[in-house]
């Protein structure tokens, strides 16, 4: 009776998680292990090409192109929407009405991307003849004495205008997130701070940032991922073009492109995977040392 | 910061506000517009009033009432309200005349047009134009909202089923992760054993996972199993379960992180009266951890209502299962530049995300941050 009551309280929490667990493993594990194993084959995914589809991502010069711009996206968008969302909590927890500002500058986080790529491209529209400029930008331009531009045909920078299509939908989460974490900040310890001379934005710098440096990990983590991942903006804005491509949108054309190639998709979905495995790294080692939170 | 005063801090503020808002209102403002007057003048114009050059042609002449001995013609030349800055009767010179002018026609016919549109042309012998006689006008037109782009776009652009299909996708997308989560989360927490630390770790793991690597392999397992059980191709099976194991890492590391921070008192002693675990979950943890599910819930509402990937990937990119982003993403390539059509389309698929998000908006603050508690 007793040895049988154990193994039932053995097995219960397998029971708990079994679900969850079922779905996760068809849904993430397997998939996981089945593209690398589809990354060694052709484009039907049956006959063995070994590392070619490798050598294909390292020659091609539109895989490199599309490379280095996802991870100039890395770089450029979660240091930019931690930093506008730190200066945005620091700013609005000072004033009366910080939590509307808040809320107001949270709210493109509830759009979808190719909303918001709608929003832009109309900020960012060209009117080719000489009639009023109904786009913001160049109506700014023009009204600055500026020459209208297509925006996002313009070499280089049109990679930063879509950027800051994610820079503004990501901003407001890591505000949310930061300004909670300064008003958990204890209060005599700015005081203390300011006491010693530690005042205005020096004091900032040097006491409350570094007291919330874990919510700004947990922060320009989330928001790296999200610019991993980015496909829909540059597949709604540009498709690619002038230069503008990101791994995971050259993924989803080759996932289709003249039927499917599985290989090269493959290929391309790890090369995503190598971009975040740092983060992953970072992830499990906190999970390890406990830092996850406590429980039972 | 204090040091630049409050007012700095306000000005900031205000500064940052007005860049996060204004993109989406002139969108708004913009599918509230007349067609013309999008094209005319830029969204902020919109309440004060617009300029407008318009072409308007009069009836045929023929052998008309003829007053006096002259033949006259008379009308008004502005549909729809609004002032006369000045008109023409030459594409040449299209804002040649004062409202109020005589403009002379030739052969001793003269058209004037006044600032309120009334147009009146005589002649000695009746007009000879066979189509009309053309008028151009240079006019004021105020604010005129109008709901026919909406009107529009629901009625010609497959954007209601669209709307619909999005609903279909969310809603289950939302519910089933929720519900697996649930008792995984609770397991994790609070019922020790061998083990836990790994899957812990495992999940988090594949919370960092980027959901493209899955996505070929789904695929094909969703295709194969659709035609084994001679299952729609397209249905929406695929995109509620991927959805639902994306949406599982997140969703167990965050409903475990709340469930985690529950006193320990409370489940010991439900423990020592004898509860079972899930008398535990159901009657004391679910309530207690009820607003981290909630805020994780409208999290995954958005996250899955906007997605374009995972619907595209298992809906197709055509036919009428389309959701709204992709609806809107074909819409950019067929009606680029058509500003009336894309703004209206655009403000319908975001209007459910945003209702949802201001009317939620605390919950889903609190979900979010049960993920970096310190």
């Amino acid at each position: 009776m007793i040895a049988g009551a154990g193994r039932m309280a053995r097995l219960r929490p397998w029971l708990f998680l079994a679900p969850a667990l079922a779905v996760l493993g068809l849904c993430l594990v397997y998939p996981l292990a089945a593209t690398a194993w589809l990354s060694l084959h052709d484009r039907s995914g049956e006959g063995f090409v070994g590392a070619a589809n490798f050598a294909w991502l390292v020659r091609d010069p539109a895989a490199r192109a599309a490379a280095v711009n996802t991870v100039l996206w890395l770089m450029v968008v979660p240091a930019v929407s931690t930093l506008l969302g730190l200066i945005a909590a620091a700013l609005t927890n000072r004033i009366g009405w910080g939590a509307l500002a808040r809320m107001l500058i949270f709210l493109p986080g509830a759009i979808s991307l190719p909303g918001a790529v709608v929003i832009w491209k109309f900020v960012y529209d060209l009117r080719p003849e000489a009639g009023a400029q109904v786009g913001a930008l160049n109506a700014l331009v023009t009204a600055l004495g500026g020459t209208p531009r297509a925006w996002i045909a313009l070499p280089v920078w049109n990679s930063l205008f879509l950027m800051a299509i994610l820079i503004w939908v990501q901003t407001g989460f890591a505000m949310v997130i930061l300004s909670a974490a300064l008003r958990a900040v204890p209060r005599a310890t700015v005081e203390a701070a300011r006491l010693d001379g530690a005042d205005g934005v020096r004091g900032f710098l040097l006491i409350e940032v570094p007291q919330i440096r874990r919510s700004i990990a947990v922060v320009w983590t989330a928001i790296t991922l999200a610019s991993v991942k980015v496909f829909d903006i540059v597949l709604v804005m540009t498709n690619g073009q002038w230069n503008t491509n990101v791994l995971a949108n050259l993924m989803f054309d080759w996932m289709f492109r003249g039927g499917g190639d599985s290989g090269r998709g493959a290929v391309l979905a790890l090369a995503l995977l190598a971009l975040t495995a740092p983060i992953l790294a970072w992830s499990m080692f906190c999970a390890r040392t406990g830092r996850a939170g406590q429980g039972e | 910061m204090r040091r630049g005063g409050p007012w700095a801090a306000h000005l900031a503020v205000a500064v940052f506000v007005l860049l996060w808002t204004l993109p989406l209102l002139g969108l708004v403002v913009t599918s509230l517009r007349d067609r013309d007057q999008i094209a005319a003048s830029g969204w902020w114009t919109a309440f004060s009033g617009v300029t407008l050059t318009r072409t308007f042609r009069t009836p045929p002449g023929g052998e008309g009432a003829q007053p006096g001995g002259r033949y006259a013609l008379a009308g008004n030349a502005l549909e729809g309200g609004g002032r006369v800055e000045a008109f023409g009767i030459d594409a040449r010179r299209p804002a040649a005349f004062h409202p109020g002018a005589v403009a002379d026609l030739g052969k001793g016919a003269t058209l004037t047009v006044q600032a309120d549109g009334a147009y009146s042309l005589t002649a000695p012998h009746g007009l000879a134009a066979p189509q009309g006689q053309r008028i151009f006008l240079t006019a004021t037109v105020g604010p005129s909202p109008t709901l026919q782009n909406y009107a529009d776009v629901l009625a010609a652009t497959g954007i209601a089923r669209s709307l619909l299909n999005s609903a279909i996708v969310a809603v289950p997308s939302t519910l089933f992760p929720v519900g697996l989560a649930v008792f995984a989360a609770y397991a994790l927490a609070w019922m020790p054993f061998a083990g836990r630390r790994l899957v812990l770790a495992a999940v988090l793991g594949l919370m960092a996972v980027p959901l493209q690597v899955a996505l070929i392999p789904l695929l094909k397992v969703h295709n194969a199993a659709g035609q084994a059980l001679g299952l729609d191709p397209k249905g929406f099976v695929g995109v509620w379960l991927a959805h639902t194991g994306f949406g599982l890492p997140l969703a167990i590391y965050l409903i475990r992180n709340a469930m985690a921070a529950l006193p320990r008192e409370v489940i010991d002693s439900a423990r020592l009266d004898g509860a079972s675990d899930l008398a535990i979950l159901t009657r004391i943890v679910l309530p207690l951890a009820a607003p981290a599910i909630a805020g994780f819930a409208v999290f995954q509402f958005i996250w899955t209502w906007n997605d374009l990937l995972v619907a595209l990937v298992f809906l197709g990119p055509q036919g009428d299962r389309l959701v709204l982003t992709g609806r809107l993403l074909n819409l950019v390539g067929t009606h680029g530049g058509q500003w009336d059509i894309l703004a209206a389309s655009a403000c319908v698929s975001v209007a459910v995300p945003v209702a949802v998000f201001l009317a939620f908006q605390r919950l889903l603050v609190r979900g979010l941050l049960s993920g970096v508690a310190d």
